[in-house]
């Protein structure tokens, strides 16, 4: 038995302890999210966030990730009402298949998390561990850009609102 | 260590106040020599002494031009910027004479006159042969001349005074030439001429002593370099199973090989630049090398044959995993790739019974490719390995590491894996 | 309007100018519809009454195309798929604005032989020309005939009511919903371009032509089901398959039952060569097929060439030569004659999700889904496959990884179809695992491309003397035999000998012909199916390398002239359209004529032009490029790209394909290389067959799209490779001074070529 907690909620998964993240959120929690590109931590296609920072989930047991913070693209924001990278991707129209897509976005949500405003050589190089088949880099480098634009403006509503 | 600086700053002053040390005479400018001077055979034959000499690791920055210098060299006693040797005038080596490079290679003194700090292992340099030394100016001579100052070094007093350098030079610096061993075959002492020489790899396999000098009496004993463990060479090499020349053939060649490891940290722009080096030469270093050990003691040999069956899945002690948590992690997160009993069929990551990393004195290594993984630069292919650091906390790091050291060696528990995985963060 | 006007227009002849001078609206669909109807994806047929346009001539009726319910909401039928190319969102645009409905009011079926017409494979590009065609003639004509019913309900003039947003309206505001109007058979019609369908003039164009957001984008970053890796019917099993490991292998042995007491385990599936594991939890399953793997003792033997030595072993394999041109006429005097060899290695689709398939075998009937590119196709193999006949057995297309051709989805569907036929009852998924995909997808075959051609002292082209040694580019359909599941089992298949596919379309062969002016002009395509590697269609078939080598040649040729690259070009292009697309490439890059190529390192500028297939999309790239002196690593610079795909339904879509196809390509042209030995392949995963990555793309990447409206769709999806990898080629060479024949320009090859 697993106990995770995924996007704020507490789950509790019946997983033997070496299953890797992914299996659990795609099998056993019917997650669609995160995808199975190559299970060896080469491709990125199953890039979650845990404490926010990017992983691939292909290769994290679930075992070390008691009292861990995962966050899955269905954390970020819904069709209805996506967050801000999800947003900007659509925006951008930053996809052909889309199968690379949602890791793409999780591996822009952890590098803004990090760096706010990221340099074009920051963004090239944050997003280098994940792999695109169908040739989308140019456009998820501005999506990106975008997202960041979003984020700031977003905190810098929040933090009007504050004063 | 208090009383070397004592006497370091001691031998600093009078040095300063005596002046004799303080710099040697500068060479005289010269025009940049015209590329086309330089006769093609020369060029090609440095070229290759160059990759050899690893220089162009040191002395380009990242995502900087190449040798245009600027990369900096972290040392205990401060940081060091490697300089712009390419033929650029101004900030280059581009009014430097042949002697005056030979003197910067042999002596460790610049045109001007200034001493050069021995982050530039002029102590190896200086075995290089006068016709070596000529190609390896050619070469250089002949690259792309990129404008770029070298920021200045960034040392504490005493070691900003590079007086002190002139001292250090007096202790430590042999500058005799290169003396081939009769006994031995030619390949054996063309090995031995790059490996003492231009390849320098005793600045990184060999121990330091306090001042910073190779320590004679321990040759390729291992040491410690930015972070990564240089393992050592000699009869004390940890390796599972003993290297051959064939064996050290195929490292340097491949950057891989199935019975050790995998060339990573700074061993792995090493192998790159050996790309460009001859068949003949890379034989000749191994041979070399090789020797450095000696023949394996029976006692070797017998382990070896041990790690091979554990290798295999047979033999004592037993693969069988120790229970624990780094059993779950290890097969959640490594076993895709390195395989336990049944996985990965089909030319599998390093096994790692036969890893001198796992079976290393310091779990260094081991923890550091475990935190950041293993990138081929230019994305070229070769063996790839993700970074666990954003995943495993320092215990479960240490949980892992026991993990495999257990079930893997025959070796005792490793002690300061917790150190060590904070250090490599 | 009559047939004999129809007959007398020839394709592509209808300008902007004379749309617009065009009568009435009646002229303008008519003239397009002729437009369509010769649209090249038709060959060869010569008709009494012209043919029905586009994937009509499979499919006439319009309801296969478009049915309407009570409510009003429209559903349109296509037996193409979506596989990343954005064709959901195409002909959705194509439907709305031909039926005058709200693009939200579409629901889009795509491929599945119980539902949609069959239309063999989206391949070749010819989505838009086959299924938009269609769907756009369907489309017009529902909307004439429902407006027709509303005329007589309404008791109106036809002509004084319109279509407008899902409705027919009269001039004096009645207004009848199309949901009113389908009652009975109405749309069970034949098609009937240029008498009841009458396009939307260019002019008017709402939807078709301006860029709407691709409708698949959202679910795919907030998490929905969007992929088959995302079906999960209830009871559903998981499978795992172990394949052999290496061509040939014969499996010896293997001792299933400690397999069988593994956790999860519902059965071990032994028979012949093939191999699989099913279990309840998708995890077990993977572990029990690494236990399965080590279990397996197989046999290997040599099978492949020497990798170090494969193209002159290419050369040496018998062959048939096909003489695609043998043309001769009347040219200056030849004064310089130029020779060279290229190669290309074999290449991987490497799709970034290897393949997927589900199947349930229930009440003796199939239902299989899967992401492959034709689900009629896929259907006939596999009745085959397991004896049934093809009505028993349905095929539904769900999307999948982006799949460039023929990878290996086929493969897994079969795989869970022949599992599902073994266990009937629950649904069986077959997920590959990475090393399946790379070493069992069939591979883009290894090519050498052969050219020899003269300059007179104008330095014009006299002769073009070219051969390419090539192996089969497609073993499609195959039927059960070209599965692997149909080629393992005891009772094997045979894959069916591979023909090469005729002209204009090609194989190997594909792009075979010089877009240039040359009065001697001898093509031969020397097609050698030995097949030592798993090879088949991979996204343009011979088009990437074909160009590769000719339009890197014509550079050589260009130097060799002393002509600047541009220039030469121009003066050997007679198509004004493809001069368009290179002018407005160069004019957009801002080339510069006569820059000095060879300073032997740093920037150099390259451009290639091709129309893809000779008759589909045209294309034109500039690249700049920097490469490094020290290390031979080439920096992308810049691309810039004018691309014309005939009339545009989706200006962004095409950008977007222009762009990937361009990045791709220079991934195949910098990295990209299967590794093999004698017996096996050793690229078994991305560590051994790296692809480009996020920090190697390009600094910027720009697309022009010329609009030709009411000319035919011609494709886009293909049609920037070939130009991207050969600007990229000369871009280098015009950095070094080197010409590099043979791809990939890894580092090392580059450095090599430079010297030091
Ligand atoms: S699926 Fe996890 S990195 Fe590829
Ligand atoms: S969009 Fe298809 S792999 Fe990236």
């Amino acid at each position: 038995m697993a106990k995770l907690e995924i996007n704020g909620n507490a789950v509790n998964v019946d997983a033997e302890p070496d299953t890797p993240l992914l299996y659990v959120l795609r099998d056993d929690l019917k997650m669609n999210g995160a995808k199975f590109g190559c299970g060896l931590g080469q491709c990125g296609a199953c890039t979650v966030l845990v404490d926010g920072k990017a992983a691939f989930s292909c290769v994290v047991p679930v075992s070390v990730l008691e009292g861990r913070k995962i966050t899955t693209i269905e954390g970020l924001g819904t069709i209805e009402k996506p967050g801000p990278v999800q947003r900007a991707f659509i925006e951008e129209q930053a996809a052909q298949c889309g199968y690379c897509t949602a890791g793409l976005v999780m591996r822009t949500e952890a590098l803004l998390k990090a760096t706010r405003q990221p340099s074009e050589a920051q963004i090239r190089d944050g997003l280098s561990p994940n792999l695109c088949r169908c040739g989308t880099y140019n456009r998820v480098i501005k999506a990106v850009q975008r997202a960041a634009q979003y984020m700031r403006t977003a905190s810098a509503e929040a933090g009007s609102d504050k004063t | 260590m208090r009383t070397i600086i004592g006497i370091i700053v001691a031998v600093a002053a009078l040095a300063g106040l005596g002046g004799v040390f303080v710099s040697r005479p500068s060479i005289a400018p010269i025009e940049r020599p015209q590329a086309s001077t330089f006769p093609a055979e020369a060029v090609k034959a440095g070229a290759s002494l160059a990759a050899v000499g690893n220089c162009i690791t040191c002395h380009t920055k990242d995502s900087g031009a190449p040798f245009a210098g600027g990369r900096a060299i972290e040392t205990p006693f401060g940081r060091i910027y490697a300089t712009n040797i390419t033929p650029d005038p101004v900030t280059g080596i581009g009014r430097w004479s042949e002697p005056a490079f030979g003197r910067a290679m042999r002596e460790g003194v610049a045109r001007d006159g200034r001493h050069l700090y021995p982050a530039f292992p002029y102590d190896h340099m200086a075995k290089t042969s006068d016709a070596d030394i000529k190609s390896v100016y050619a070469f250089l001579m002949t690259r792309t001349a990129t404008p770029a100052p070298t920021p200045a070094n960034e040392l504490g007093f005493p070691y900003s005074s590079r007086s002190l350098v002139a001292f250090w030079k007096l202790l430590y610096h042999d500058r005799s030439p290169f003396k081939p061993q009769a006994a031995q075959s030619a390949e054996w002492n063309r090995g031995a001429y790059l490996v003492e020489g231009l390849a320098h790899c005793g600045s990184c396999h060999t121990p330091r002593n306090a001042m910073g000098a190779e320590d004679p009496s321990k040759p390729y004993a291992g040491a410690d370099v930015q972070g990564w463990t240089a393992p050592a060479l000699g009869a004390t090499s940890d390796a599972a199973v003993p290297w051959t020349a064939d064996r050290l053939y195929d490292y340097l060649r491949k950057g891989r090989s199935p019975q050790h490891g995998v060339a990573a940290g700074p061993m792995a722009p090493v192998v790159r630049n050996l790309a460009g080096v001859s068949d003949a030469d890379i034989k000749a270093i191994a041979t070399y090398v090789a020797s450095i050990a000696g023949a394996p003691s029976a006692m070797r040999q017998a382990q070896a044959t041990q790690a091979i069956a554990r290798a295999k899945g047979e033999g004592a002690p037993s693969r069988n995993a120790p229970s624990g948590p780094g059993a779950a992690i290890y097969a959640g997160a490594c076993a895709q790739c390195h395989g336990e009993a049944g996985r990965a069929p089909l030319d599998p990551a390093l096994n790692l019974a036969l890893s001198t990393s796992v079976r290393a004195g310091s779990p260094n290594n081991l923890v550091r490719v475990i935190l950041s993984g293993i990138q081929q630069a230019d994305n070229a292919p070769g063996p790839h390995m993700p970074g666990f650091a954003t995943v495993l906390d320092d215990k479960q790091t240490a949980d892992l590491v026991a993990y495999v050291r257990a079930s893997f060696t025959d070796r005792p528990a490793f002690a300061g894996v917790d150190g060590a995985a904070r250090r490599a963060r | 309007m009559t047939k004999k006007t129809n007959a007398s227009k020839t394709p592509g002849a209808l300008s902007r100018r004379s749309l617009l001078a065009g009568g009435g609206a009646l002229v303008v669909g008519f003239s397009m519809a002729d437009a369509f109807a010769q649209a090249p994806s038709a060959p060869g047929a010569a008709p009494a009454a012209p043919p029905l346009p586009g994937a009509l001539r499979g499919a006439p009726m319009i309801d296969s195309w478009i049915r309407i319910d009570a409510a009003g909401k429209v559903t349109v039928f296509t037996g193409k798929v979506e596989i990343g190319q954005g064709i959901k969102t195409a002909l959705i645009q194509v439907a709305a604005e031909q039926l005058s409905v709200p693009v939200s009011s579409i629901t889009l079926v795509t491929a599945d032989t119980a539902r949609t017409p069959g239309e063999g494979y989206t391949a070749g590009s010819q989505s838009m020309q086959d299924s938009g065609t269609a769907i756009m003639h369907a489309s017009a004509q529902a909307r004439e005939i429902l407006i027709k019913v509303a005329a007589e309900k309404l008791g109106a003039d036809v002509a004084s009511l319109k279509a407008e947003g899902g409705s027919v309206v009269a001039p004096d505001g009645r207004k009848l919903g199309y949901g009113e109007l389908v009652a009975g058979d109405v749309l069970k019609v034949r098609a009937e371009p240029g008498a009841t369908s009458k396009l939307v003039r260019h002019a008017d164009y709402k939807v078709m032509g301006t860029s709407m957001p691709r409708v698949d984008i959202p679910a795919k970053v907030t998490g929905g089901a969007a992929f088959i890796q995302d079906f999960r019917p209830d009871g559903m099993l998981h499978a795992r398959v172990v394949r052999p490991p290496s061509y040939g292998a014969k499996l010896e042995s293997v001792d299933t039952a400690s397999i069988e007491k593994l956790p999860g385990v519902r059965s071990v599936i032994r028979d012949g060569n093939f191999l699989a594991v099913v279990t309840a939890r998708e995890f077990q399953a993977v572990k029990a097929m690494e236990k399965l793997a080590a279990a397996a003792k197989w046999s290997e033997r040599e099978t492949m060439p020497e990798q170090a030595s494969f193209y002159s072993w290419l050369k040496q394999q018998d062959k048939r030569a096909i003489t695609i041109r043998d043309d001769k006429g009347p040219a200056g005097q030849p004064v310089k004659t130029l020779e060279a060899e290229y190669h290309r290695p074999y290449h991987m689709h490497g799709s970034i999700g290897p393949a997927c398939g589900v199947a349930q075998f229930k009440d003796g009937e199939m239902t299989v889904w899967a992401c492959s590119q034709g689900m009629f196709p896929l259907r006939a193999a596999i009745a085959e496959l397991v004896k049934l006949p093809p009505p028993k057995v349905r095929c539904i297309h769900l999307e999948g990884p982006g799949c460039y051709g023929h990878n290996g989805a086929d493969d897994a569907a079969a795989d869970a179809a022949y599992i599902a036929f073994k266990l009937p009852g629950a649904p069986v998924r077959v997920q590959w695992m990475r090393h399946d995909e790379h070493l069992w997808e069939p591979y883009g075959a290894g090519m050498a491309m052969r050219v020899k051609a003269s300059l007179d002292s104008e330095g014009m082209l006299t002769g073009w003397d070219y051969d390419v040694f090539t192996d089969a580019h497609s073993t499609r359909p195959g039927g059960a035999g070209s599965t692997l599941v149909g080629q393992a089992i005891e009772n094997a298949f045979k894959l069916p000998p591979p023909q090469p596919i005729p002209q204009l379309n090609g194989s190997g062969d594909r792009n075979i012909i010089p877009p240039y002016k040359v009065a001697n002009l001898k093509l031969v395509h020397n097609f050698q199916p030995h097949m030592k590697l798993r090879v088949s269609a991979l996204r343009g078939l011979g088009a990437y390398s074909n160009v590769f080598a000719i339009e890197s040649f014509m550079d050589e040729l260009a130097a060799a002239a002393g002509a600047d690259p541009v220039a030469f070009r121009l003066k050997h292009l007679t198509d004004p359209r493809a001069i368009d697309v290179v002018k407005l490439t160069a004019d957009k890059f801002g080339w510069k004529a006569g820059a000095v190529t060879g300073a032997g390192v740093g920037r150099g500028q390259g451009i290639a032009y091709s129309r893809y297939k000779s008759t589909a999309g045209y294309c034109a790239v500039a690249v700049e490029v920097d490469v490094d002196r020290e290390t031979g690593r080439v920096r992308l610079i810049r691309a810039v790209s004018a691309a014309d795909s005939g009339t545009v339904v989706n200006p962004d879509g095409i950008k977007n394909q222009i762009e990937g196809g361009i990045i791709q390509a220079a991934s195949w042209t910098l990295h990209e290389a299967v590794q093999f030995d004698r017996t096996r392949v050793l690229s078994r995963d991305w560590s051994r067959y790296p692809i480009l990555r996020a920090n190697e793309t390009f600094e910027s990447v720009e697309i022009h799209v010329i609009d030709r409206p009411g000319t035919p769709f011609l494709g886009t999806g293909e049609s920037s490779q070939g130009p991207a990898g050969a600007a990229i080629a000369n871009a280098v060479f015009n950095a070094t001074g080197k010409r590099m024949r043979a791809l990939p320009y890894t580092p090392a090859r580059v450095k090599e070529a430079i010297g030091v």
